[in-house]
């Protein structure tokens, strides 16, 4: 057991203290929050371009439509006619001419207005005029139907069908996308973990066997406990970069949004119209009661079994994958020998990830679904996608989970078994590439 | 005769290879035993049986008298052919680590580690990494390594490849005093004129066979052909000559005119030595005599080639 312990510490040790390894560590966050504010900064940079429309109004219509905005200001030319006005907008570099003619009636106004730019306008310009012309007919067009604003708005109310569960709880739409993407944020956790940090064993078997020092250190302890060492320091030294990389970066993050000035929610708004009449006709204040029933939905959500199945699945199917690298590393002499045998691993993590985000998504408990998070591959993957519906009625059933576990508890005996035996013969044979027939046979050594 | 360590019809195969057949070894305590025979014999293989790294599909090891347990490996000490180090970890904390893994606790580890970088006078590689080291510098690490947790039994498969002709030596005084504080010593080596100095004992194994062992001076006498190397001063060769080559079995001869001196082999059995030199001393000044007894080298030569002309 101590020397389980002597070899965990050297191996994290060695992790730890390695160059790339600390510069990764230290990198990554600032690289992850510089992206972070590089987008940012683009985007308001891009924003931030202020245009100028210069609005030749001949009608009675669209006197007060026009208003300016942090991206686009409107000018009003008067008392010119269209071609003077064209040249002038040449002239002064504004962003392009607006022409609305007087033709009497407002279906013709806009019928034959004109918006002239030197190139072809930017789709955004373009959507923003378009809304104020058509919201202007819109409106036309229901007083001419006798139609009030509000009774047009309720005409607009989207109908939404009443779900519940036969217990009688409310449903909410889309919650299972939601419930998706938060287990689908846990499987991905352990995926990417298994890719770097698998990867990271394998290349640590390899470069014992090229130093040779492996002999060595399993004339000392068994090959079993060296495997198994190795496995546990580096996964140990890989939490710790996590949790560096998490802390640090959400720090970074806050101290750079503080430090810029940059409202983290702009980053997704999309900006286009202020509240004009459309936007004031959607039903804002359900919008916002639906939000607060997601929350709550959220907040529901049976946390203490998805950290404790995290857990559990992290720890079995990472063990899993990471005694198969290391066997691959025992069985190979370089780095470059290794591909043939790492596409078979990573194929069951990318099937787990893509087929179990689309099956889960559309049905958490459709044959795929149930079928992908029992295999005990990508179990680990996908029941923590479907677990986030809770255990039971309108969840997993217990008895899939239950299921699930044991079959991956199987799984991880007999692979890690199977990995040793590899990695016990391999680590001793030097200069042979060998075949999956090669591997077969040294199962029976 | 006490053996540490006794092999009984150990065998090992991998696949259809077969790596060892039936092979039995005694160990004597105190002791130096050279385990020889060509690449691939399985040599190595017989070693990784002793360190418990593989194990046997039959047959027993006893380590002293006890059949091979895991906590044996505290009491040898292996140092492999393929051998290597951490590259990028310092001399010292390595060392250190790789004593602890045989058992020793870390300040025991530490004071004998000082005791021996003292001893070999690498005392200031402490910090340095081995890839800063050169390959005969490792080497002493290795070594050091290797003898740290006092083993009763210590192997050592060709412990001189990438050592100088000096470190080769102070390596060679290291093992000869390690045996006379009582280790026995395993040596598995092609060099034979180490096996010559060192070897009290040797086993001689070839394509997974044993074919040979015992103790070396009593083989050595045994592959004796009682042939004596002989040079006497005569003015001439011709006379001489003629009158041994009637009563003797005389062969490979040599004149040298400009030192008048006669060089030949001449074939002598047992009680036959005394005839021939009081004959000899009559007719000429004899200038040397010796018996020419086979080197670990034509023993090793002649019966790896019998065996092979045999099979």
């Amino acid at each position: 057991m101590s020397k389980l312990l002597l070899i965990i510490k050297r191996e994290y040790l060695a992790k730890v203290r390695n160059k790339s390894f600390v510069i990764m560590t230290f990198l990554s966050p600032i690289l992850m929050v510089g992206m972070i504010v590089l987008i940012a900064y683009l985007t308001k940079v891009n924003d931030s371009e202020k245009r100028i429309i210069a609005v030749l109004n001949e009608s009675d219509y669209f006197s007060t439509d026009f208003t300016t905005t942090e991206s686009t200001s409107f000018i009003y030319f008067k008392g010119l006619d269209l071609e003077s006005a064209k040249d002038s907008v040449l002239n002064t570099g504004y962003y392009g001419l607006l022409f609305i003619p007087d033709r009497g009636d407002l279906e013709i106004v806009a019928e034959d207005s004109y918006f002239y730019t030197k190139e072809a306008p930017a789709t955004t310009v373009l959507d923003r005029l378009e809304d104020i012309f058509q919201d202007r007919l819109r409106q036309r067009r229901l007083k001419d139907l006798g139609v009030s604003a509000a009774e047009y708005a309720q005409m607009r109310d989207k109908f939404e069908i009443n779900t519940a569960t036969f217990a009688g709880e409310q449903n909410l739409k889309g919650i299972n996308e939601i419930k998706a993407i938060i287990g689908g944020g846990f499987g991905y956790l352990i995926m990417m973990f298994i890719i770097i940090y698998g990867g990271f064993v394998m290349r640590s078997v390899i470069e014992e066997k090229t130093s040779r020092i492996i002999e060595v250190i399993i004339s000392s302890v068994k090959p079993f406990q060296l495997m198994l060492g190795k496995i546990i320091g580096t996964s140990l030294a890989g939490i710790t970069q996590f949790a560096i990389w998490i802390v640090s970066a959400s720090l970074l993050l806050m101290v750079v949004l503080l430090l810029f000035d940059i409202d983290p929610s702009g980053l997704s708004r999309n900006p286009g119209l202020s509240a004009n009449t459309v936007n004031a006709m959607t039903a804002v204040p359900s919008e916002m009661d639906t939000m607060q029933l997601y929350a709550a939905e959220i907040y529901q959500f049976p946390w203490a079994l998805l950290i404790f199945s995290f857990i559990l699945y992290f720890i079995l199917g990472y063990l899993i994958y990471s005694s198969i690298y290391a066997a691959i590393g025992a069985a190979v002499d370089n780095e470059t020998d290794t591909q043939q045998f790492i596409f078979p691993i990573i194929l069951p993590l990318m099937l787990a990830i893509y087929v179990g985000f689309f099956s889960v998504f559309s049905n958490p408990h459709g044959p795929i679904a149930v079928g992908f998070s029992l295999f005990p591959l990508t179990s680990p993957i996908v029941m923590l996608m479907r677990l986030p519906g809770g255990i039971g009625e309108g969840g997993v059933p217990l008895w899939q989970l239950l299921c699930s576990i044991a079959l991956l508890i199987i799984t991880f005996i007999g692979i890690v078994w199977l990995a040793a035996k590899i990695y016990r013969v391999g680590i001793l044979m030097y200069g042979k590439k060998p075949t999956y027939k090669e591997l077969f046979k040294w199962l029976r050594y | 005769m006490d053996s540490i360590l006794v092999a009984e019809s150990v065998s090992k195969q991998f696949g259809d290879h077969v790596a060892l057949n039936k092979v039995s070894l005694q160990i004597p305590q105190n002791s130096i035993y050279g385990l020889l025979g060509p690449n691939g014999a399985g040599k190595t293989t017989l070693l990784r049986i002793i360190n418990q790294i593989t194990y046997p599909d039959a047959g027993e090891v006893y380590f002293e008298g006890e059949a091979l347990k895991p906590h044996h490996i505290a009491l040898i000490g292996y140092l492999p052919e393929e051998r290597g180090l951490y590259k990028s970890m310092k001399v010292g904390e390595q060392a250190l680590y790789l004593a602890q893994l045989k058992g020793l606790d870390k300040a025991e580890a530490k004071k004998r580690l000082k005791y021996w970088f003292e001893k070999l006078e690498i005392g200031d590689w402490w910090n340095k990494k081995i890839q800063e080291l050169s390959k005969g510098m490792a080497q002493k690490i290795q070594f050091i390594v290797t003898v740290l947790h006092e083993p009763k039994l210590l192997i050592f498969d060709e412990p001189f490849s990438g050592f100088d002709p000096i470190n080769a030596n102070i390596i060679k005084d290291e093992i000869l005093e390690l045996k006379s504080q009582g280790t026995a010593i395993i040596f598995s080596t092609h060099r034979m004129e180490s096996v010559e100095e060192l070897c009290e004992y040797i086993a001689l194994i070839h394509n997974s066979e044993k074919i040979l062992d015992g103790k070396l001076s009593e083989i050595k006498k045994a592959y004796k052909n009682n042939l004596f190397k002989v040079g006497v001063e005569t003015p001439a060769e011709s006379p001489l000559l003629g009158e041994l080559k009637d009563k003797f079995e005389i062969s490979s001869t040599a004149y040298h005119p400009d030192e008048g001196l006669l060089d030949f082999s001449v074939k002598l059995q047992a009680g036959e030595a005394k005839g021939f030199l009081a004959f000899l001393s009559e007719k000429a000044d004899i200038a040397s005599f010796v018996e020419m007894v086979p080197t670990a080298n034509d023993i090793f030569i002649q019966t790896v080639q019998n065996r092979d002309i045999h099979e």
